[in-house]
């Protein structure tokens, strides 16, 4: 589904992947984890097509269509979703109303008919419920006045209505509290099929009992330094990063 | 030198038609305009807007009618008041039943007591063009404790080729009377055409005015207005300005709060493409204690439009206990878009609350961002923040057919939903 091939980029003449390798298939979990600074939200960035990210080498492949070449919002109507790590409040601009015209362009693009309003509410009640988000929430402007945890699940209550084929989720569990970890985590189980795959970023094994990855990768300085199964995630709370550099 | 600038607003003028018998009103201004000249950009309130561009072209008076159907405000039930290039023209107007509310033409007005009642509002050369050579307008008054049945739309159209339409309105509430008026600025098929307008009053005490003012003219049409009023104590008076039309605007609203516990409120909306000039002047004159004002103006400017607002406030030495609050926002969506804002304080009294605000910048660019990966055009999710940063000022439109007109005309015009 995703074939990223030595990918560079760099933000502001930093360089800050530098060769990255990854391959994601459809049914998969994969987990990066890396220290601070080490290019995962910029990798993040950079599949979502963020300005100001410069692709200096290599390429990413997406079910057959170069990603890079697309704008933002075609590689999210090809079925990307990036759950942000710090998602913007956008005074004035109704959570629902939004997602009803990014659906509807969406649909679009596909060559769909747009959805009617009963279906469309009915769509945000349940994908609300999924994730317990509160009603009132999803019709409020985005993420305005949220709290750090609403907005994380404001975020995966955008992916259930959008079902994308893959969704990156930027440390969606950073401000959870461990009844929210478990409701967020429970939604993305549940959207989880054989056809999709989710890259999950964390620092904490603790997400991964909920979401169980079939691979985790180190994330560091700009590269996958090392691949593993869940147990890598496990090793590394226990030992910290520094122990990969010194083998590599 | 001065035989020049005579000559100039002498010239601008001379082919007009008058009434045989000119009224004491149009003497004076006309006296006033003899020594006047048309403002350069070295005059400071005309710093930014240069005048020139109209006031060396040639105008003329010309009546006519036309449909104005397309014009008026659906499911709204009101007076209308139809003004075709400054004339009024009775048969296309309605004027419905409502008991204590006398609408008449401008011309009827006492003026000996208008002038004492205006004596202290500002004049400038446009709105002394448009007292001496005015062609129609009306004299709205409402009586005391009255709450007026309908809504007034006035509405101006202007049409034709080099074309000056000189309408000027005065309102009148008495004690305790309660009104809501539109006043619109149209066009159609307008070449080189000029809106001089002047709307005036007084509010009397515990009375309260609403004017929601519409400006959608082609970019073919020049506009300057000019709106003067006089609050009694207790008076409330609310004005809300909507500018997408006209190539040059001039808007220059003048509150002169004449009574303690007096609440103002003026807010602006102008959005700016092409070529466009949209020029919004406020002054608030707090003149006695224990009154508020509140001014919010947001302008979205595109293409190579420029914007201009000024906001003047002056707290007077015995008027303590004010709040007077003001903000200015600003989004430029084009590189060659510009924006000049100032908002100007005088305060001369100690115990006041004053606050004051002027933000010029582009559209967040996270939140653009945010937008597009959620799969929403570039375009569409611009629209949509557009729409979310002047939303907060249309809400002021609190009359629904109103609001629904302009939604109306946001999504033809831009394609923007609300
Ligand atoms: N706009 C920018 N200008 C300069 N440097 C930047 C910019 N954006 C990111 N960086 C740098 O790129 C590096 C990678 O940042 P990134 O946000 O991708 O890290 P991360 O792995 O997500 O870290 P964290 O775990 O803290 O979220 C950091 O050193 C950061 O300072
Ligand atoms: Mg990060």
């Amino acid at each position: 589904m995703l074939s990223i091939k030595n990918l560079h980029a760099k933000v502001e003449d930093h360089d800050i992947l530098k060769g990255l390798n990854l391959e994601v298939k459809a049914g998969e979990v994969h987990a990066i984890m890396g220290p601070n600074g080490a290019g995962k939200s910029t990798l993040a960035s950079v599949l979502a097509g963020k300005d100001g990210y410069e692709v200096t080498e290599g390429s990413v492949d997406f079910d057959g269509i170069d990603l890079l070449e697309l704008e933002t919002e075609d590689r999210a109507k090809e079925g990307l979703f990036l759950a942000f790590q710090y998602p913007v409040e956008i005074p004035g601009v109704s959570n629902v109303n939004f997602l009803r015209i990014a659906l509807n362009e969406i649909r679009e693009y596909r060559k769909e008919e747009p959805i009617s309003a009963k279906d469309f509410m009915a769509r945000v009640r349940e994908k609300s419920a999924l994730v317990e988000l509160d009603a009132k929430l999803a019709s409020r402007a985005v993420n305005e006045g949220f709290s750090g945890g609403e907005k994380k699940r404001n975020e995966i209550f955008q992916m259930a209505m959008l079902e994308p084929k893959l969704a990156i989720l930027d440390e969606t569990d950073s401000g959870l509290d461990i009844d929210a970890l478990r409701i967020v985590a429970n939604g993305v189980n549940k959207l989880k099929n054989a056809n999709n795959a989710v890259i999950v970023i964390t620092h904490y094994q603790r997400l991964l009992d909920y979401i169980v990855p079939d691979f985790v990768h180190v994330l560091a300085d700009g590269k996958i330094v090392k691949t593993g199964t869940k147990e890598l995630a496990l090793e590394l709370e226990e030992k910290g990063y520094d122990w990969i550099h010194e083998k590599v | 030198m001065e035989t020049i600038q005579e000559n100039k607003v002498i010239q601008f003028t001379e082919n007009w038609s008058q009434p045989d018998n000119l009224s004491s009103l149009r003497k004076e201004a006309r006296q006033a305009l003899n020594g006047m000249d048309f403002p350069t950009t070295r005059v400071e309130d005309w710093k930014y807007t240069r005048t020139a561009r109209i006031t060396n072209k040639t105008f003329s008076q010309q009546p006519t009618n036309l449909a104005v159907e397309a014009y008026k405000i659906e499911n709204l039930t009101c007076h209308e008041l139809v003004f075709v290039n400054g004339y009024y023209d009775a048969s296309a107007s309605t004027i419905l039943e409502d008991d204590g509310l006398s609408i008449e033409g401008v011309e009827t007005l006492d003026e000996t007591a208008y002038a004492e009642l205006l004596e202290d509002t500002e004049e400038n050369v446009f709105s002394l063009i448009n007292k001496a050579y005015s062609t129609g307008g009306v004299s709205i008054r409402l009586g005391k404790n009255k709450k007026a049945n309908y809504p007034i739309h006035i509405i101006h159209v202007i049409t034709g080729t080099s074309v000056i339409a000189n309408t000027r309105h005065f309102i009148e509430l008495e004690e305790g009377a309660e009104l809501y008026v539109i006043t619109s600025y149209n066009s159609t098929r307008a070449a080189d055409c000029f809106n001089n307008a002047v709307l005036e009053g007084l509010i009397g005490e515990n009375a309260g005015l609403t004017i929601d003012k519409l400006q959608t003219e082609e970019q073919t049409v020049f506009n300057i207005t000019k709106e003067n009023f006089v609050q009694d104590p207790s008076s409330r008076f609310l004005m809300n300005t909507i500018t997408t039309g006209g190539l040059l605007v001039r808007n220059g609203v003048n509150i002169l709060v004449e009574g303690t516990n007096c609440h103002t409120e003026i807010n602006g909306v102008y959005l700016g493409r092409d070529k466009q000039h949209l020029d919004n002047h406020t002054f608030i004159d707090h003149l006695f204690e224990h009154c508020t004002s509140s001014e919010t103006y947001k302008g979205v400017m595109d293409d190579s439009s420029t914007g201009v607002f000024n906001g003047k406030v002056i707290v007077r030495q015995d008027a303590q206990k004010i709040e007077a609050y003001q903000s200015n926002g600003n989004i430029l969506l084009s590189e060659k878009a510009t924006v000049n804002s100032k908002p100007e304080l005088e305060i001369y009294a100690d115990d006041v609350r004053c606050s004051h605000g002027s933000t010029t910048g582009q559209l967040d660019e996270d939140a653009l961002f945010y937008l597009q990966a959620r799969g929403i055009n570039k375009k569409s999710a611009q629209k949509l923040l557009v729409a979310a940063f002047v939303g907060e000022v249309l809400d002021k439109v609190t009359h629904d057919s109103t609001r629904a007109h302009i939604d109306k005309l946001f999504l033809r015009k831009f394609g923007w939903e609300f």
